[in-house]
């Protein structure tokens, strides 16, 4: 029994031995490869995890409870800090279900621009994923080289919003400003060299001797698990179901454009890192049908909503009552109609939705946030079992869960 | 008569409602898509109500049907993914919660979300047997509104602590936390005795007493460190955090009380 105070803490589920030989650690919540906030607590025979059980919650702002205290705009931003490492995607999620419930029609040009920051966000969190993820396993070099990539995209993104890492680059009814001068250019020249690069990481991976043995068959999931424990994703492709968002519920330009769906019957770590690469390229190929897209669009960038979307700076400034309207959008925010809505978005980790309560309030009645990291969390408490000690960062690095979502 | 509204609800709302205005409602389709209808036949008579709102088909059952309904989506009509569960609070208004399920059909890319009602303090059938993605959900659900789910395995609060007191999520429960939340911290780490001293945590970030010179600068002239600037108005009663604010200068020796 363990003698607590002040100064020697209780160190909760520390049992180093016990009588039937097992051991429990505690695995985080500081731990660098626990991808943010995740605590497991592993019960281990030998080296062998007989018992895993994922505590979270050390992430938790109440990033719901504070949707029902903003107005639908003001809620944007917070987006952000769900998925940090795609925060488009968050923005875009929640835009695309307040347009649905309040059935807005969002102008092309403003669809191709977020079509582009989706795009160029997925490759950015998909080379996130491959750094940390090759990191935890122990290859130093592909992290310092995915993050050079990492830096130019994000450079990109700079470039159009401002914010590296926080976007808030998409509104509720379009984009608030037109691509840059020259933005077009740069992005082409980062998507030519691109494929080098994800050559060069997959000549140091794919066939690395060490890279099989550490993923090969580590992390199995069959395909009724997959859907049982409420996969999306990559986790699911990877179980060899092809279901992509994007193909099968298509939103804004997915309809239109040309691009293929990757998956992978090994039902591994490492078919899941090779899905993870060819999403890239498939990202790629969008934005490069995206490219061609944007010349043909008309200028407009934010849907003609006056009930519910400020009208642009220059009529604000000069129309009477557009600046009312303005005014009025601003101090008490918008009322969508009464109603609910579920709207799903292919986010890099998954199936992200957002479920919104409307009372034909400026308040939601309640957001729901659907985040698929949560339930990868969740996964872990059956994936783990009956795999190595050593295993156990590679499976956690495979899910690709971030805490932010988690938490939320 | 003046509108009533539910005084046991702090959260957020509009001051000013134009009193002519009527909040318009989303259009809710009857059920025409051939796999819908399928959906609600095989259902049968445990569907009170089903409509299309949105793309998904929505349908109410009643709350002790809820695991039954379930197995024949599952198991009939293809709807392998449970994506999402959780809980609406009408308490307020209507003292009941509001549980929906989130389903997913692979095959016919078709969603579904079954609604149910259930009274306070009524706990729900868990649906873990049939799909293990509940595990989580539910434990949320229990965690953020108080809703038990019967036969869970493993019910524990999920998000909060362990020892957390009430459910955040509740229309009652204010967003900057109540009296358990304010000296939860404070309790934990350095001990009830320690409350005098320490003072409840702050949860507003953003609050700021405007005669404060200890920890806000003044713009446009300079004030000595804790001067009183309110000449005579009542001080706005705040309770900071002291921990860090003792005084060294003066020497009040506060922390050394801890020794």
């Amino acid at each position: 029994m363990q003698v607590t105070n002040k100064l020697t803490p209780f160190f909760e589920n520390l049992n180093f031995e016990r009588d039937d030989n097992t051991m429990v650690i505690n695995f985080g919540p500081q731990h660098p490869s626990a991808h943010g906030q995740l605590r497991l607590v592993l019960e281990l025979d030998g080296e062998l995890v007989t018992k895993a059980y994922p505590d979270i919650g050390y992430l938790h702002r109440g990033i719901e409870k504070m949707a029902e205290n903003m107005t639908y705009n003001e809620f944007l931003p917070t987006t952000d800090r769900l998925d940090y490492i795609a925060s488009t995607s968050n923005n875009y999620a929640y835009a695309l279900a307040v347009e649905k419930l309040i059935g807005l029609e969002v102008p092309r040009r403003a669809q191709v621009i977020r079509t582009m920051l989706l795009e160029l966000n997925r490759i950015i969190s998909h080379l996130f994923f491959l750094a940390t993820h090759a990191l935890d396993v122990g290859a130093m070099s592909v992290f310092l080289y995915a993050f050079r990539e990492r830096e130019f995209a994000m450079d990109l993104m700079e470039d159009y919003c401002g914010a590296r890492l926080t976007h808030s680059a998409v509104r509720i009814g379009g984009v608030p400003l037109d691509l840059p001068k020259g933005w077009l250019e740069n992005l082409t020249i980062y998507l030519d060299k691109l494929p080098q690069n994800i050559k060069m990481y997959e000549d140091l991976l794919t066939e690395n001797r060490i890279w099989k043995m550490r993923l090969e068959d580590v992390g199995t999931l069959s395909p009724e698990d997959a859907m049982s424990w409420g996969c999306s994703g990559v986790m699911l492709r990877g179980s060899g179901i092809p279901y992509d968002i994007r193909k099968e519920e298509p939103y804004e330009l997915y309809g239109e454009l040309d691009f293929d769906i990757p998956i992978s019957q090994s039902c591994d770590s490492l078919g899941r890192y090779k899905l993870y690469m060819e999403e890239m390229r498939q990202s790629k190929r969008i934005l490069e049908q995206l490219i061609e897209m944007y010349p043909q669009t008309e200028q407009k960038l934010m849907a003609h909503a006056p009930q519910y979307i400020s009208a642009p700076k220059e009529e604000i400034m000069t129309q009477n009552y557009a600046l009312m309207q303005h005014f009025v959008l601003v101090t008490q925010g918008m009322r969508p109609p009464k109603g609910e809505v579920y709207v799903p978005t292919e986010s890099p980790k998954g199936e992200l939705g957002f479920y919104i309560k409307s009372e034909g309030e400026p308040y939601a009645y309640r957001l729901k946030c659907r985040a698929p990291s949560f339930y990868h969390t969740g996964l872990l408490q059956e994936i783990l079992v009956g795999t190595y000690i050593a295993d156990v960062v590679t499976i956690i690095g495979s899910t690709n869960i971030v805490f932010g979502e988690v938490d939320r | 008569m003046r509108k009533y509204t539910p005084k046991d609800n702090v959260q957020a709302k509009a001051y000013y409602t134009d009193r002519f205005w009527v909040a318009p409602r989303v259009p809710r389709q009857a059920v025409e898509d051939e796999h819908f209808k399928a959906v609600v036949e095989a259902l049968g008579e445990r569907v009170k109500e089903a409509y299309v709102e949105i793309n998904n088909l929505v349908l109410h059952i009643d709350a002790t049907q809820n695991y039954a309904v379930l197995e024949t989506l599952k198991d009939t009509c293809g709807y392998k993914i449970c994506s999402e569960i959780s809980a609406v609070d009408y308490l307020a208004k209507e003292g009941e919660f509001e549980i929906f399920y989130q389903m997913l059909n692979l095959d016919k890319a078709k969603r579904v979300r079954v609604v149910c009602r259930l009274k306070k303090g009524l706990a729900i059938e868990s649906v873990v047997p049939l799909f293990k993605s509940a595990n989580f959900a539910e434990r949320e659900m229990y965690d953020m509104f108080g809703i038990k789910a019967n036969n869970h395995p493993f019910l524990k609060r999920i998000l909060m602590p362990d020892d957390w007191e009430g459910h955040p999520l509740l229309k009652t429960y204010p967003l900057q936390g109540d009296e358990f939340a304010s000296w939860y911290e404070v309790d934990k780490i350095f001990g009830k005795e320690y409350r005098d001293i320490i003072g409840p945590e702050n949860r507003d970030p953003a609050r700021i007493d405007r005669y404060d010179t200890k920890r806000f600068s003044r713009v446009g002239y300079e004030v000595p460190f804790d001067a009183d600037i309110s000449s005579g108005e009542t001080k706005t009663p705040i309770e900071y955090s002291t921990t860090f604010l003792t005084d060294y200068n003066t020497g009040t020796k506060q922390l050394d009380k801890r020794k």
